[in-house]
């Protein structure tokens, strides 16, 4: 591929502006379509190892579009189509070779509305290591605490491990989803606006789970709450109509933002 | 100014009661007309048969004299047809559903099958027992055995046990498979432990249906060939049979009126397999309901 002379300049001031921790993903001139309608254009994005990304913009921007891409969950849709690539650990996603099935293990996925399957607390969290093919009692014991823990639920519920799923709240439910994304022991975890079913109490307590996660994942956040991705992210992407406005660090997106649109956005003044 | 005044909505308000009221009785009616005429129906065939009930009613085989003609071979022979059609309208139904759901592409040809299962639901039993005689008895040489009468029946549910089926799994959550799918899971392994167990309640109840539908035409056995009176119990899928509603049919249709007693009694035996049959889906329903 040959990249002209404004990729590369941008490309280094990229690495000057993001530091130089290692990259998890790196997305080169990706664009995508549903039909003919385009939902991304030449989106360039480099995300950065045991960091939460958030990924703001108004309703219909891509930004879930996106976050789907990055774990190949788009392609449930039916006639989507892509160009360009995205490196995951140095690897195109949409390689032939690369499987779908063998992508999602190392990226697990948290989703909008809790989505527990209808079964015990337990099996909810066992569920990923089981389909990988973990049966021995002991280690899936050993799992589903782990994970609980991790999602900072175990405390809650673990006299009723066996009670359907859908028993508890739905804060806890999320909590619960968390924990089955973290049993499949993964490298990067998306979330896509996680928090907008919750209330705030329940809200506080996944951001304040987001923070402590980031020291072992690397985070993906999809949000539509402006002051959620101030608060808990480290780099935030501004989309909008498809396109990334801007990308920097938080810091500098929220209080010194390069682009008229993104002040524009972040002020209030739209979206 | 105010577009709406307390004053014509308070007149308006008895009529509006009055029409609210007027439909909830209207409701109430549809069911009480329906609850009656099914006693009525219970009624008559519970005391017109309950006489001739026994365990010789059971036991024996058909017999010219109303007093000893009983309902085994019959009922056997309807139990060895269920044999066949449940796993085999079963196996193939939910099949073609979950291919339908969640292998097929949406497009015009596979919207075209989904539309004309439907209306195979729709065709007429007799329809199907030509398609069985032509098929299964002739160019397949099975003749008028338990296998052929078995899979003619299938055929005849098929569609509804499809499109029950098909009802079932669509209305499992997308969100169930986002999650599977999302921490990796193929395709198969979220079909058997996210969408399966979900939908099965949805497809025990299409199935029972149609299951029971199966067991009590007479249609399709007529055209097949199916004998009325047989002496002698079926001992293979290969063998000749007669099923419940045959027998009750010729019963029913004969001269002396006490076999008309007779062919109560074979509709009471009828309608407890029937009852029975539900029960089961129902435990089963049971077992796999679960709040989602």
């Amino acid at each position: 591929m040959t990249m002209n002379s404004s990729a590369i300049t941008s490309d280094t001031v990229m690495e000057k502006e993001l530091g130089n921790s290692k990259s998890v993903y790196k997305t080169n001139q990706l664009n995508l379509w549903y039909g003919s309608n385009h939902a991304l254009k030449n989106i360039d994005l480099d995300i950065r190892e045991n960091e939460v990304t958030a990924i703001i913009g108004p309703s219909g921007c891509g930004k879930s579009t996106y976050i789907k891409t990055l774990n190949r969950m788009v392609e449930l849709v039916p006639s989507v189509k892509t160009s360009g690539e995205i490196l995951y650990r140095g690897r195109n996603i949409f390689e032939k070779s690369y499987g779908v099935e063998e992508l999602r293990t190392r990226v697990g996925m948290v989703f909008q509305k809790p989505n527990p399957f209808p079964k015990s607390i337990y099996d909810n969290v066992a569920y990923g290591p089981r389909i990988h093919g973990i049966k021995n009692k002991k280690i899936l014991d050993e799992i589903v605490e782990k994970s609980l823990r991790g999602a900072a639920i175990w405390d809650e519920v673990k006299d009723r491990l066996n009670e359907n799923a859908y028993s508890v709240s739905g804060g806890q439910q999320q909590r619960i989803c968390i924990a089955r994304a973290l049993a499949i022991e993964p490298d990067v975890i998306l979330m896509d606006e996680p928090t907008s079913a919750l209330d705030p109490i329940s809200t506080l307590k996944i951001e304040e789970l987001v923070q402590e996660l980031k020291k072992d994942y690397s985070i993906i956040i999809v949000t539509h709450n402006m002051q959620q991705a101030a608060r808990i992210s480290d780099k935030t992407a501004f989309f909008l109509n498809g396109e990334v406005v801007e990308y920097d660090k938080t810091d500098t997106i929220f209080s010194n933002p390069s682009d008229k649109r993104t002040e524009d956005y972040i002020s209030g003044r739209f979206g | 100014m105010k577009y709406i005044e307390q004053e014509i909505v308070l007149k308006k308000m008895n009529v509006r009661n009055l029409i609210n009221s007027l439909f909830k009785g209207i409701f109430l009616m549809a069911v009480v007309i329906t609850l009656l005429a099914l006693l009525i129906l219970l009624y008559r065939i519970g005391s017109q048969g309950y006489t001739h009930l026994s365990m010789d009613f059971l036991t024996n085989f058909a017999s010219r004299f109303p007093a000893q003609a009983g309902i085994k071979a019959a009922l056997v022979g309807s139990l060895w047809l269920m044999a066949i059609v449940a796993p085999t309208s079963l196996i193939l139904g939910v099949g073609s559903a979950i291919y339908l759901e969640e292998y097929a592409k949406k497009n015009k040809i596979t919207d075209f099958i989904r539309v004309n299962i439907s209306n195979l639901a729709g065709v007429p039993s007799i329809v199907f027992g030509l398609l069985g005689l032509t098929i299964f008895v002739r160019a397949l040489s099975l003749g008028t055995s338990i296998l052929a009468a078995g899979f003619t029946m299938s055929l005849l549910i098929l569609p509804v046990i499809i499109v029950a089926s098909q009802e079932a799994i669509r209305s499992v959550p997308g969100e169930l498979r986002d999650a599977s799918y999302g921490m990796g899971a193929t395709k198969w392994q979220t079909i058997l432990k996210i969408i399966l167990p979900a939908a099965i309640p949805g497809i025990l109840t299409g199935a029972i249906l149609a299951l029971s539908r199966a067991i009590g035409e007479t249609a399709p056995l007529i055209v097949i060939g199916v004998p009325i009176i047989i002496q002698f119990l079926p001992s293979g899928v290969m063998d000749t049979f007669t099923a419940l509603p045959m027998q009750i049919y010729d019963w029913s249709s004969r001269p002396q009126q006490e076999f008309q007693a007779v062919a109560a009694a074979g509709i009471i035996v009828l309608m407890a397999v029937l009852l029975f049959m539900n029960s089961i889906a129902v435990l089963i329903r049971n077992k796999y309901h679960k709040r989602y």
